[in-house]
Protein backbone atom coordinates (compact mmCIF):
# COMPACT_ATOMS: atom_id res chain seq x y z
CA UNK A 1 0.00 0.00 0.00
CA UNK A 2 1.44 3.34 -1.02
CA UNK A 3 0.34 6.73 0.18
CA UNK A 4 -2.20 8.82 -1.68
CA UNK A 5 0.40 11.52 -2.32
CA UNK A 6 2.89 9.10 -3.81
CA UNK A 7 0.29 7.56 -6.08
CA UNK A 8 -0.80 11.03 -7.20
CA UNK A 9 2.80 11.69 -8.27
CA UNK A 10 2.87 8.45 -10.23
CA UNK A 11 -0.42 9.33 -11.93
CA UNK A 12 1.15 12.63 -12.92
CA UNK A 13 4.12 10.73 -14.40
CA UNK A 14 1.82 8.57 -16.45
CA UNK A 15 -0.05 11.67 -17.63
CA UNK A 16 3.25 13.14 -18.82
CA UNK A 17 4.15 9.91 -20.59
CA UNK A 18 0.84 10.17 -22.46
CA UNK A 19 1.72 13.69 -23.56
CA UNK A 20 5.06 12.36 -24.85
CA UNK A 21 3.19 9.58 -26.66
CA UNK A 22 1.27 12.17 -28.68
CA UNK A 23 4.37 14.31 -29.11
CA UNK A 24 6.11 11.36 -30.73
CA UNK A 25 3.59 11.39 -33.54
CA UNK A 26 5.00 14.63 -34.91
CA UNK A 27 7.18 12.51 -37.19
CA UNK A 28 7.12 8.84 -38.23
CA UNK A 29 10.70 8.46 -36.93
CA UNK A 30 9.80 9.23 -33.34
CA UNK A 31 6.30 7.75 -33.41
CA UNK A 32 7.21 4.21 -32.37
CA UNK A 33 9.12 5.50 -29.39
CA UNK A 34 6.07 7.62 -28.55
CA UNK A 35 3.88 4.55 -28.54
CA UNK A 36 6.21 2.90 -26.00
CA UNK A 37 5.89 5.97 -23.79
CA UNK A 38 2.13 5.53 -23.97
CA UNK A 39 2.36 1.86 -23.00
CA UNK A 40 4.71 2.72 -20.11
CA UNK A 41 2.28 5.38 -18.89
CA UNK A 42 -0.55 2.87 -18.92
CA UNK A 43 1.49 0.23 -17.04
CA UNK A 44 2.42 2.76 -14.37
CA UNK A 45 -1.18 3.91 -13.94
CA UNK A 46 -2.49 0.36 -13.59
CA UNK A 47 0.33 -0.78 -11.26
CA UNK A 48 -0.10 2.24 -9.01
CA UNK A 49 -3.84 1.61 -8.77
CA UNK A 50 -3.24 -1.92 -7.53
CA UNK A 51 -0.60 -0.77 -5.05
CA UNK A 52 -2.72 2.05 -3.67
CA UNK A 53 -5.62 -0.26 -2.91
CA UNK A 54 -3.50 -2.71 -0.99
CA UNK A 55 -6.47 -4.56 0.38
CA UNK A 56 -6.28 -7.68 -1.77
CA UNK A 57 -9.21 -10.01 -1.50
CA UNK A 58 -10.13 -12.87 -3.76
CA UNK A 59 -11.63 -10.30 -6.15
CA UNK A 60 -8.10 -9.54 -7.34
CA UNK A 61 -8.14 -12.89 -9.14
CA UNK A 62 -11.30 -11.86 -10.96
CA UNK A 63 -9.74 -8.54 -11.91
CA UNK A 64 -6.79 -10.32 -13.52
CA UNK A 65 -9.02 -12.82 -15.27
CA UNK A 66 -11.10 -10.03 -16.80
CA UNK A 67 -7.98 -8.06 -17.69
CA UNK A 68 -6.63 -11.08 -19.54
CA UNK A 69 -9.93 -11.76 -21.29
CA UNK A 70 -10.19 -8.15 -22.46
CA UNK A 71 -6.52 -8.04 -23.40
CA UNK A 72 -6.83 -11.23 -25.44
CA UNK A 73 -9.87 -9.94 -27.33
CA UNK A 74 -8.15 -6.60 -27.96
CA UNK A 75 -4.93 -8.19 -29.18
CA UNK A 76 -6.82 -10.58 -31.42
CA UNK A 77 -8.70 -7.69 -33.03
CA UNK A 78 -5.54 -5.59 -33.37
CA UNK A 79 -3.69 -8.28 -35.29
CA UNK A 80 -6.56 -9.42 -37.46
CA UNK A 81 -8.12 -6.13 -38.54
CA UNK A 82 -7.42 -5.17 -42.17
CA UNK A 83 -6.13 -1.62 -42.56
CA UNK A 84 -9.08 -0.70 -44.77
CA UNK A 85 -11.34 -1.31 -41.77
CA UNK A 86 -9.54 1.15 -39.49
CA UNK A 87 -12.41 3.70 -39.44
CA UNK A 88 -14.94 1.22 -38.09
CA UNK A 89 -12.38 -0.21 -35.67
CA UNK A 90 -11.72 3.23 -34.22
CA UNK A 91 -15.46 3.92 -34.01
CA UNK A 92 -15.90 0.60 -32.22
CA UNK A 93 -13.11 1.42 -29.78
CA UNK A 94 -14.67 4.80 -29.04
CA UNK A 95 -17.91 3.09 -28.10
CA UNK A 96 -16.02 0.91 -25.62
CA UNK A 97 -14.40 3.91 -23.92
CA UNK A 98 -17.82 5.53 -23.69
CA UNK A 99 -19.44 2.46 -22.18
CA UNK A 100 -16.56 1.94 -19.75
CA UNK A 101 -17.01 5.55 -18.60
CA UNK A 102 -20.72 4.89 -18.04
CA UNK A 103 -19.98 1.72 -16.06
CA UNK A 104 -17.39 3.40 -13.85
CA UNK A 105 -19.81 6.26 -13.19
CA UNK A 106 -22.54 3.77 -12.25
CA UNK A 107 -20.16 1.91 -9.96
CA UNK A 108 -19.17 5.19 -8.31
CA UNK A 109 -22.82 6.15 -7.89
CA UNK A 110 -23.78 2.83 -6.31
CA UNK A 111 -20.74 2.54 -4.07
CA UNK A 112 -19.38 6.04 -3.47
CA UNK A 113 -17.59 5.04 -0.26
CA UNK A 114 -14.71 3.28 -2.03
CA UNK A 115 -14.09 6.31 -4.19
CA UNK A 116 -14.16 8.64 -1.17
CA UNK A 117 -17.19 10.49 -2.48
CA UNK A 118 -19.46 10.21 0.55
CA UNK A 119 -22.11 7.61 1.39
CA UNK A 120 -24.81 6.20 -0.91
CA UNK A 121 -27.65 8.72 -0.98
CA UNK A 122 -25.32 11.38 0.36
CA UNK A 123 -22.77 11.88 -2.37
CA UNK A 124 -20.79 15.11 -2.45
CA UNK A 125 -22.48 17.63 -4.72
CA UNK A 126 -19.43 18.28 -6.92
CA UNK A 127 -18.80 14.56 -7.37
CA UNK A 128 -22.41 13.99 -8.30
CA UNK A 129 -22.25 16.65 -11.01
CA UNK A 130 -18.93 15.32 -12.29
CA UNK A 131 -20.07 11.71 -12.44
CA UNK A 132 -23.35 12.54 -14.16
CA UNK A 133 -21.52 14.59 -16.78
CA UNK A 134 -19.04 11.75 -17.24
CA UNK A 135 -21.87 9.23 -17.52
CA UNK A 136 -23.92 11.37 -19.91
CA UNK A 137 -21.02 12.15 -22.25
CA UNK A 138 -19.89 8.52 -22.04
CA UNK A 139 -23.36 7.31 -22.98
CA UNK A 140 -23.56 9.71 -25.93
CA UNK A 141 -20.12 8.53 -27.07
CA UNK A 142 -21.21 4.91 -26.79
CA UNK A 143 -24.46 5.04 -28.72
CA UNK A 144 -23.16 7.58 -31.24
CA UNK A 145 -20.11 5.43 -31.97
CA UNK A 146 -22.26 2.36 -32.40
CA UNK A 147 -24.28 4.16 -35.09
CA UNK A 148 -21.06 5.43 -36.72
CA UNK A 149 -19.69 1.87 -36.62
CA UNK A 150 -22.82 0.45 -38.25
CA UNK A 151 -22.73 3.12 -40.97
CA UNK A 152 -19.03 2.63 -41.70
CA UNK A 153 -19.38 -1.13 -41.71
CA UNK A 154 -22.22 -0.81 -44.22
CA UNK A 155 -24.67 -2.61 -41.94
CA UNK A 156 -26.65 0.61 -41.81
CA UNK A 157 -27.08 2.81 -44.88
CA UNK A 158 -24.72 5.78 -45.01
CA UNK A 159 -27.58 7.98 -46.16
CA UNK A 160 -28.65 10.59 -43.63
CA UNK A 161 -31.82 9.77 -41.71
CA UNK A 162 -33.80 12.93 -41.11
CA UNK A 163 -37.31 13.65 -39.90
CA UNK A 164 -39.37 16.70 -39.10
CA UNK A 165 -38.62 18.34 -35.77
CA UNK A 166 -35.42 16.38 -35.34
CA UNK A 167 -33.41 19.32 -34.08
CA UNK A 168 -36.16 20.35 -31.66
CA UNK A 169 -36.33 16.83 -30.31
CA UNK A 170 -32.56 16.83 -29.73
CA UNK A 171 -32.80 20.22 -28.06
CA UNK A 172 -35.60 19.05 -25.76
CA UNK A 173 -33.68 15.89 -24.88
CA UNK A 174 -30.55 17.94 -24.17
CA UNK A 175 -32.44 20.28 -21.88
CA UNK A 176 -34.13 17.31 -20.21
CA UNK A 177 -30.73 15.77 -19.43
CA UNK A 178 -29.49 19.02 -17.90
CA UNK A 179 -32.58 19.50 -15.75
CA UNK A 180 -32.51 15.86 -14.64
CA UNK A 181 -28.92 16.34 -13.48
CA UNK A 182 -30.06 19.36 -11.45
CA UNK A 183 -32.87 17.27 -9.91
CA UNK A 184 -30.38 14.51 -9.24
CA UNK A 185 -28.23 16.90 -7.20
CA UNK A 186 -31.17 17.64 -4.93
CA UNK A 187 -32.71 14.22 -4.64
CA UNK A 188 -29.76 11.81 -5.09
CA UNK A 189 -32.37 9.48 -6.57
CA UNK A 190 -31.05 6.45 -8.44
CA UNK A 191 -34.00 6.50 -10.85
CA UNK A 192 -33.08 9.96 -12.05
CA UNK A 193 -29.48 8.83 -12.52
CA UNK A 194 -30.68 5.93 -14.71
CA UNK A 195 -32.91 8.32 -16.70
CA UNK A 196 -29.95 10.62 -17.38
CA UNK A 197 -28.01 7.67 -18.77
CA UNK A 198 -30.96 6.41 -20.81
CA UNK A 199 -31.69 9.80 -22.37
CA UNK A 200 -28.00 10.23 -23.18
CA UNK A 201 -27.95 6.90 -25.02
CA UNK A 202 -30.96 8.08 -26.98
CA UNK A 203 -29.52 11.47 -27.89
CA UNK A 204 -26.26 9.81 -29.00
CA UNK A 205 -28.22 7.82 -31.58
CA UNK A 206 -30.25 10.83 -32.69
CA UNK A 207 -27.18 13.03 -33.15
CA UNK A 208 -25.42 10.62 -35.48
CA UNK A 209 -28.23 9.23 -37.68
CA UNK A 210 -28.76 12.44 -39.72
CA UNK A 211 -25.07 12.66 -40.64
CA UNK A 212 -24.22 11.34 -44.09
CA UNK A 213 -21.46 8.95 -45.11
CA UNK A 214 -19.26 11.68 -46.57
CA UNK A 215 -19.09 13.45 -43.23
CA UNK A 216 -17.84 10.38 -41.39
CA UNK A 217 -14.29 11.75 -40.94
CA UNK A 218 -15.79 14.58 -38.88
CA UNK A 219 -18.04 12.25 -36.92
CA UNK A 220 -15.20 9.94 -35.95
CA UNK A 221 -13.05 12.87 -34.85
CA UNK A 222 -15.94 14.32 -32.89
CA UNK A 223 -16.63 11.07 -31.08
CA UNK A 224 -12.91 10.82 -30.37
CA UNK A 225 -13.20 14.17 -28.67
CA UNK A 226 -16.30 13.13 -26.71
CA UNK A 227 -14.59 10.00 -25.41
CA UNK A 228 -11.88 12.28 -24.03
CA UNK A 229 -14.32 14.60 -22.27
CA UNK A 230 -16.11 11.58 -20.78
CA UNK A 231 -12.80 10.31 -19.41
CA UNK A 232 -12.01 13.74 -17.99
CA UNK A 233 -15.41 13.87 -16.27
CA UNK A 234 -14.72 10.55 -14.60
CA UNK A 235 -11.21 11.78 -13.79
CA UNK A 236 -12.67 14.64 -11.77
CA UNK A 237 -14.97 12.23 -9.94
CA UNK A 238 -12.10 9.89 -9.08
CA UNK A 239 -9.78 12.81 -8.37
CA UNK A 240 -7.27 11.14 -10.64
CA UNK A 241 -4.66 13.31 -12.37
CA UNK A 242 -3.74 10.75 -15.05
CA UNK A 243 -7.36 10.54 -16.14
CA UNK A 244 -7.87 14.32 -16.12
CA UNK A 245 -4.74 14.95 -18.19
CA UNK A 246 -5.57 12.18 -20.63
CA UNK A 247 -9.17 13.29 -20.98
CA UNK A 248 -8.08 16.84 -21.78
CA UNK A 249 -5.49 15.61 -24.32
CA UNK A 250 -7.88 13.30 -26.10
CA UNK A 251 -10.68 15.85 -25.97
CA UNK A 252 -8.61 18.57 -27.59
CA UNK A 253 -7.05 16.14 -30.05
CA UNK A 254 -10.47 15.06 -31.33
CA UNK A 255 -11.65 18.65 -31.48
CA UNK A 256 -8.64 19.70 -33.57
CA UNK A 257 -9.12 16.78 -35.94
CA UNK A 258 -12.80 17.70 -36.37
CA UNK A 259 -11.75 21.25 -37.14
CA UNK A 260 -9.17 20.13 -39.71
CA UNK A 261 -11.71 17.84 -41.38
CA UNK A 262 -14.41 20.54 -41.49
CA UNK A 263 -11.96 22.99 -42.97
CA UNK A 264 -10.87 20.49 -45.61
CA UNK A 265 -14.50 20.18 -46.68
CA UNK A 266 -15.21 23.88 -46.29
CA UNK A 267 -18.14 23.07 -44.07
CA UNK A 268 -18.92 24.58 -40.72
CA UNK A 269 -18.95 22.24 -37.77
CA UNK A 270 -22.60 23.01 -37.12
CA UNK A 271 -23.73 22.21 -40.63
CA UNK A 272 -22.08 18.80 -40.29
CA UNK A 273 -23.74 18.18 -36.96
CA UNK A 274 -27.13 19.27 -38.22
CA UNK A 275 -26.60 16.76 -41.00
CA UNK A 276 -28.57 15.88 -44.08
CA UNK A 277 -25.71 16.58 -46.53
CA UNK A 278 -25.46 14.38 -49.59
CA UNK A 279 -29.14 13.46 -49.78
CA UNK A 280 -30.75 16.54 -51.28
CA UNK A 281 -27.81 17.70 -53.39
CA UNK A 282 -27.76 14.60 -55.60
CA UNK A 283 -31.27 15.11 -56.88
CA UNK A 284 -30.69 18.69 -58.00
CA UNK A 285 -27.50 18.73 -59.98
CA UNK A 286 -27.20 15.31 -61.61
CA UNK A 287 -30.50 15.36 -63.48
CA UNK A 288 -30.01 18.41 -65.69
CA UNK A 289 -26.39 17.64 -66.43
CA UNK A 290 -27.20 14.22 -67.77
CA UNK A 291 -27.50 15.37 -71.42
CA UNK A 292 -24.56 13.13 -72.34
CA UNK A 293 -21.50 15.29 -72.63
CA UNK A 294 -18.73 13.63 -74.61
CA UNK A 295 -16.32 11.62 -72.52
CA UNK A 296 -13.09 10.06 -73.67
CA UNK A 297 -12.68 6.61 -72.31
CA UNK A 298 -9.71 4.36 -72.67
CA UNK A 299 -8.31 1.02 -71.61
CA UNK A 300 -5.31 -0.19 -69.66
CA UNK A 301 -3.14 -0.15 -72.76
CA UNK A 302 -3.73 3.55 -73.38
CA UNK A 303 -3.07 4.33 -69.74
CA UNK A 304 0.15 2.36 -69.72
CA UNK A 305 1.28 4.12 -72.90
CA UNK A 306 0.58 7.55 -71.46
CA UNK A 307 2.40 6.87 -68.24
CA UNK A 308 5.39 5.21 -69.90
CA UNK A 309 6.00 8.35 -71.90
CA UNK A 310 5.61 10.67 -68.96
CA UNK A 311 8.47 12.00 -66.91
CA UNK A 312 6.45 12.64 -63.79
CA UNK A 313 3.26 11.08 -62.48
CA UNK A 314 1.15 12.12 -59.50
CA UNK A 315 -1.14 9.53 -57.96
CA UNK A 316 -4.35 10.76 -56.32
CA UNK A 317 -5.83 7.98 -54.20
CA UNK A 318 -9.28 8.10 -52.60
CA UNK A 319 -11.72 5.94 -50.77
CA UNK A 320 -12.46 3.91 -53.92
CA UNK A 321 -8.89 2.60 -53.77
CA UNK A 322 -9.49 1.36 -50.25
CA UNK A 323 -12.79 -0.30 -51.17
CA UNK A 324 -11.22 -2.08 -54.14
CA UNK A 325 -8.12 -3.00 -52.05
CA UNK A 326 -6.06 -1.64 -54.94
CA UNK A 327 -3.17 -0.24 -52.89
CA UNK A 328 -0.87 -3.22 -53.45
CA UNK A 329 -1.50 -3.33 -57.20
CA UNK A 330 -0.93 0.42 -57.25
CA UNK A 331 2.42 0.02 -55.55
CA UNK A 332 3.39 -2.57 -58.15
CA UNK A 333 2.46 -0.17 -60.93
CA UNK A 334 4.53 2.60 -59.34
CA UNK A 335 7.52 0.28 -59.02
CA UNK A 336 7.38 -0.45 -62.74
CA UNK A 337 7.15 3.26 -63.53
CA UNK A 338 10.09 4.06 -61.31
CA UNK A 339 12.19 1.48 -63.11
CA UNK A 340 11.61 3.55 -66.23
CA UNK A 341 12.98 6.59 -64.38
CA UNK A 342 9.59 8.23 -64.03
CA UNK A 343 9.15 10.41 -60.99
CA UNK A 344 6.12 9.28 -59.00
CA UNK A 345 4.56 11.02 -56.02
CA UNK A 346 1.29 10.68 -54.17
CA UNK A 347 -1.10 13.53 -53.40
CA UNK A 348 -3.46 13.11 -50.48
CA UNK A 349 -6.45 15.27 -49.72
CA UNK A 350 -7.22 15.62 -45.99
CA UNK A 351 -10.66 14.04 -46.37
CA UNK A 352 -9.69 11.25 -48.74
CA UNK A 353 -10.90 8.08 -47.08
CA UNK A 354 -13.28 7.71 -44.19
CA UNK A 355 -11.10 9.01 -41.38
CA UNK A 356 -8.20 11.46 -40.98
CA UNK A 357 -4.98 10.04 -42.38
CA UNK A 358 -6.64 6.86 -43.65
CA UNK A 359 -4.97 6.95 -47.10
CA UNK A 360 -1.53 7.39 -45.57
CA UNK A 361 -1.94 4.21 -43.56
CA UNK A 362 -3.12 2.24 -46.57
CA UNK A 363 -0.19 3.42 -48.67
CA UNK A 364 2.21 2.68 -45.83
CA UNK A 365 0.73 -0.81 -45.65
CA UNK A 366 1.51 -1.27 -49.33
CA UNK A 367 5.13 -0.32 -48.55
CA UNK A 368 4.99 3.12 -50.08
CA UNK A 369 7.73 5.19 -48.39
CA UNK A 370 6.13 8.03 -46.48
CA UNK A 371 8.45 10.63 -47.99
CA UNK A 372 6.83 10.08 -51.40
CA UNK A 373 3.40 10.91 -49.99
CA UNK A 374 2.41 14.58 -49.86
CA UNK A 375 -0.42 16.57 -48.34
CA UNK A 376 -2.57 18.87 -50.41
CA UNK A 377 -0.81 22.15 -49.70
CA UNK A 378 2.64 20.66 -50.27
CA UNK A 379 1.95 19.19 -53.68
CA UNK A 380 -0.78 21.30 -55.23
CA UNK A 381 1.67 23.47 -57.17
CA UNK A 382 3.32 20.42 -58.71
CA UNK A 383 0.28 19.41 -60.73
CA UNK A 384 0.99 22.13 -63.30
CA UNK A 385 4.40 20.58 -64.01
CA UNK A 386 3.35 16.96 -63.95
CA UNK A 387 2.66 14.96 -67.10
CA UNK A 388 0.07 12.53 -65.79
CA UNK A 389 -2.29 12.59 -62.82
CA UNK A 390 -3.58 9.14 -61.96
CA UNK A 391 -6.81 9.53 -59.99
CA UNK A 392 -7.82 6.27 -58.38
CA UNK A 393 -10.97 6.12 -56.30
CA UNK A 394 -11.09 9.85 -55.58
CA UNK A 395 -13.69 12.17 -57.04
CA UNK A 396 -15.04 15.19 -55.19
CA UNK A 397 -11.59 16.19 -53.91
CA UNK A 398 -10.47 16.77 -57.52
CA UNK A 399 -13.57 18.58 -58.74
CA UNK A 400 -12.57 22.00 -60.17
CA UNK A 401 -16.13 23.18 -59.62
CA UNK A 402 -15.16 23.88 -56.02
CA UNK A 403 -13.02 26.74 -57.35
CA UNK A 404 -15.27 28.04 -60.09
CA UNK A 405 -18.97 27.66 -59.29
CA UNK A 406 -20.21 29.55 -56.22
CA UNK A 407 -23.52 27.69 -56.45
CA UNK A 408 -21.93 24.29 -56.04
CA UNK A 409 -22.37 22.67 -52.63
CA UNK A 410 -18.64 22.09 -52.42
CA UNK A 411 -17.65 25.60 -53.50
CA UNK A 412 -14.73 26.85 -51.46
CA UNK A 413 -13.54 23.41 -50.49
CA UNK A 414 -9.80 23.11 -51.09
CA UNK A 415 -9.28 20.67 -53.98
CA UNK A 416 -6.32 19.09 -55.69
CA UNK A 417 -5.49 20.96 -58.92
CA UNK A 418 -5.61 17.80 -60.97
CA UNK A 419 -6.94 19.60 -64.07
CA UNK A 420 -3.63 21.46 -64.47
CA UNK A 421 -1.69 18.34 -65.39
CA UNK A 422 -1.06 17.61 -69.07
CA UNK A 423 -3.24 14.52 -68.98
CA UNK A 424 -5.50 13.02 -66.37
CA UNK A 425 -6.27 9.33 -65.97
CA UNK A 426 -9.43 8.74 -64.01
CA UNK A 427 -10.09 5.22 -62.72
CA UNK A 428 -13.76 4.93 -61.89
CA UNK A 429 -16.54 2.39 -62.17
CA UNK A 430 -18.95 4.75 -63.92
CA UNK A 431 -19.71 8.42 -64.44
CA UNK A 432 -21.80 8.51 -61.27
CA UNK A 433 -21.17 11.47 -59.01
CA UNK A 434 -19.30 11.10 -55.74
CA UNK A 435 -20.57 11.39 -52.19
CA UNK A 436 -21.34 15.08 -52.49
CA UNK A 437 -23.67 14.11 -55.33
CA UNK A 438 -22.28 16.51 -57.89
CA UNK A 439 -20.98 15.98 -61.39
CA UNK A 440 -17.24 16.30 -61.87
CA UNK A 441 -16.29 18.63 -64.76
CA UNK A 442 -12.99 16.89 -64.95
CA UNK A 443 -14.62 13.89 -66.65
CA UNK A 444 -15.40 15.95 -69.74
CA UNK A 445 -12.11 17.75 -70.22
CA UNK A 446 -10.13 17.11 -73.39
CA UNK A 447 -7.09 15.93 -71.54
CA UNK A 448 -8.98 13.46 -69.36
CA UNK A 449 -9.05 9.80 -70.16
CA UNK A 450 -11.64 7.82 -68.22
CA UNK A 451 -10.76 4.26 -67.30
CA UNK A 452 -14.04 2.58 -66.47
CA UNK A 453 -13.27 -0.45 -64.31
CA UNK A 454 -12.75 -1.70 -60.83
CA UNK A 455 -9.72 0.12 -59.42
CA UNK A 456 -7.81 -3.03 -58.55
CA UNK A 457 -8.48 -4.81 -61.83
CA UNK A 458 -7.60 -1.75 -63.91
CA UNK A 459 -4.36 -1.19 -62.01
CA UNK A 460 -3.38 -4.83 -62.47
CA UNK A 461 -4.10 -4.58 -66.20
CA UNK A 462 -1.96 -1.47 -66.45
CA UNK A 463 0.86 -3.30 -64.69
CA UNK A 464 0.68 -6.04 -67.32
CA UNK A 465 0.75 -3.48 -70.12
CA UNK A 466 3.78 -1.72 -68.67
CA UNK A 467 6.02 -4.69 -69.40
CA UNK B 1 -9.08 30.75 3.37
CA UNK B 2 -7.99 27.50 1.78
CA UNK B 3 -8.27 26.71 -1.89
CA UNK B 4 -10.60 23.86 -2.75
CA UNK B 5 -8.61 20.93 -4.25
CA UNK B 6 -11.12 20.98 -7.09
CA UNK B 7 -9.52 24.22 -8.30
CA UNK B 8 -6.16 22.47 -8.56
CA UNK B 9 -7.69 19.69 -10.62
CA UNK B 10 -9.44 22.24 -12.79
CA UNK B 11 -6.09 23.99 -13.35
CA UNK B 12 -4.49 20.72 -14.39
CA UNK B 13 -7.40 20.10 -16.73
CA UNK B 14 -7.25 23.52 -18.39
CA UNK B 15 -3.47 23.44 -18.75
CA UNK B 16 -3.67 19.95 -20.24
CA UNK B 17 -6.13 21.19 -22.84
CA UNK B 18 -3.56 23.78 -23.87
CA UNK B 19 -0.76 21.21 -23.91
CA UNK B 20 -2.99 18.93 -25.99
CA UNK B 21 -3.79 21.76 -28.37
CA UNK B 22 -0.16 22.51 -29.17
CA UNK B 23 0.99 18.90 -29.19
CA UNK B 24 -1.78 17.76 -31.52
CA UNK B 25 -1.22 20.60 -33.99
CA UNK B 26 2.35 19.42 -34.34
CA UNK B 27 1.24 15.91 -35.28
CA UNK B 28 1.96 15.31 -38.96
CA UNK B 29 -1.26 14.79 -40.98
CA UNK B 30 -0.02 11.46 -42.32
CA UNK B 31 -0.15 10.10 -38.76
CA UNK B 32 -3.69 11.20 -37.97
CA UNK B 33 -5.06 7.67 -38.01
CA UNK B 34 -2.46 6.37 -35.51
CA UNK B 35 -3.17 9.52 -33.46
CA UNK B 36 -6.80 8.48 -33.17
CA UNK B 37 -6.02 4.91 -32.26
CA UNK B 38 -3.44 5.92 -29.65
CA UNK B 39 -5.73 8.51 -28.07
CA UNK B 40 -8.27 5.72 -27.89
CA UNK B 41 -5.82 3.54 -26.05
CA UNK B 42 -4.73 6.17 -23.56
CA UNK B 43 -8.25 7.34 -22.77
CA UNK B 44 -8.81 3.79 -21.54
CA UNK B 45 -6.74 4.74 -18.52
CA UNK B 46 -10.29 4.96 -17.18
CA UNK B 47 -9.51 1.35 -16.23
CA UNK B 48 -8.08 2.71 -12.96
CA UNK B 49 -11.62 3.62 -11.90
CA UNK B 50 -12.85 0.21 -12.99
CA UNK B 51 -10.19 -1.55 -10.93
CA UNK B 52 -11.05 0.49 -7.82
CA UNK B 53 -14.72 -0.35 -8.27
CA UNK B 54 -14.04 -4.02 -8.88
CA UNK B 55 -11.76 -4.44 -5.86
CA UNK B 56 -14.22 -2.69 -3.57
CA UNK B 57 -16.12 -5.86 -2.71
CA UNK B 58 -14.97 -7.76 0.37
CA UNK B 59 -14.59 -11.52 0.40
CA UNK B 60 -18.19 -12.03 1.48
CA UNK B 61 -19.60 -9.87 -1.29
CA UNK B 62 -17.22 -10.06 -4.23
CA UNK B 63 -20.05 -9.68 -6.65
CA UNK B 64 -21.82 -6.61 -5.43
CA UNK B 65 -23.60 -4.70 -8.18
CA UNK B 66 -21.02 -1.94 -8.25
CA UNK B 67 -18.11 -4.36 -8.55
CA UNK B 68 -19.88 -6.17 -11.39
CA UNK B 69 -19.96 -2.87 -13.28
CA UNK B 70 -16.29 -2.55 -12.39
CA UNK B 71 -15.47 -5.96 -13.87
CA UNK B 72 -17.43 -5.18 -17.03
CA UNK B 73 -15.60 -1.87 -17.39
CA UNK B 74 -12.28 -3.68 -16.93
CA UNK B 75 -13.02 -5.95 -19.88
CA UNK B 76 -14.06 -3.02 -22.08
CA UNK B 77 -11.07 -0.89 -21.14
CA UNK B 78 -8.65 -3.81 -21.50
CA UNK B 79 -9.91 -4.52 -25.03
CA UNK B 80 -9.22 -0.90 -25.83
CA UNK B 81 -5.82 -0.68 -24.18
CA UNK B 82 -4.42 -3.80 -25.82
CA UNK B 83 -6.25 -3.29 -29.10
CA UNK B 84 -5.41 0.41 -29.27
CA UNK B 85 -1.70 0.21 -28.52
CA UNK B 86 -1.13 -2.90 -30.64
CA UNK B 87 -2.96 -1.63 -33.70
CA UNK B 88 -1.09 1.67 -33.39
CA UNK B 89 2.19 -0.22 -33.19
CA UNK B 90 1.20 -2.28 -36.22
CA UNK B 91 0.43 0.86 -38.22
CA UNK B 92 3.56 2.73 -37.17
CA UNK B 93 5.69 -0.25 -38.13
CA UNK B 94 4.50 0.18 -41.70
CA UNK B 95 5.70 3.77 -42.09
CA UNK B 96 9.05 3.48 -43.79
CA UNK B 97 11.38 5.95 -45.41
CA UNK B 98 12.67 5.57 -48.92
CA UNK B 99 15.62 3.23 -49.01
CA UNK B 100 18.77 5.04 -50.05
CA UNK B 101 19.68 3.12 -53.14
CA UNK B 102 19.36 3.18 -56.92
Amino acid sequence: MISANLSAIFYLVSGILFILALRGLSSPDTSRQGNYFGIAGMLIAIAVTFLSIGNFSISLVYVFIFLIIGGAIGSFIAFRIPMTAMPELVAGFHSLVGLAAVFVAIAAFLNPTVFNLGAPGDIKLASLIEMSIGAAVGAITFSGSIIAFLKLRGIMSGAPITFVGQHYLNLILGLAIISLIIFLCNSQSANIFWSVIFLSFLIGVLIIIPIGGADMPVVISMLNSYSGWAAAGIGFTLENTALIITGALVGSSGAILSYIMCKAMNRSFFSVILGGFGADASSISTKDNKEQKPVKSGNAEDAAFLMKNASSVIIVPGYGMAVAQAQHALREMVDKLKKNDIKVTYAIHPVAGRMPGHMNVLLAEANVPYDEVFELEDINNDFANADVAFVIGANDVTNPVAKTDPKSPIFGMPVLDVEKTKSVLFVKRSLSPGYAGIDNELFYKDNTLMLFADAKKMTEDIVKNLD
Amino acid sequence: MEIDPFIFRLSIFILSIFVGYYVVWSVTPSLHTPLMSVTNAISSVIIVGAIIAALAGYSDSILSISSIFGYAAIILAAINIFGGFLVTQRMLQMYKKKKNKK
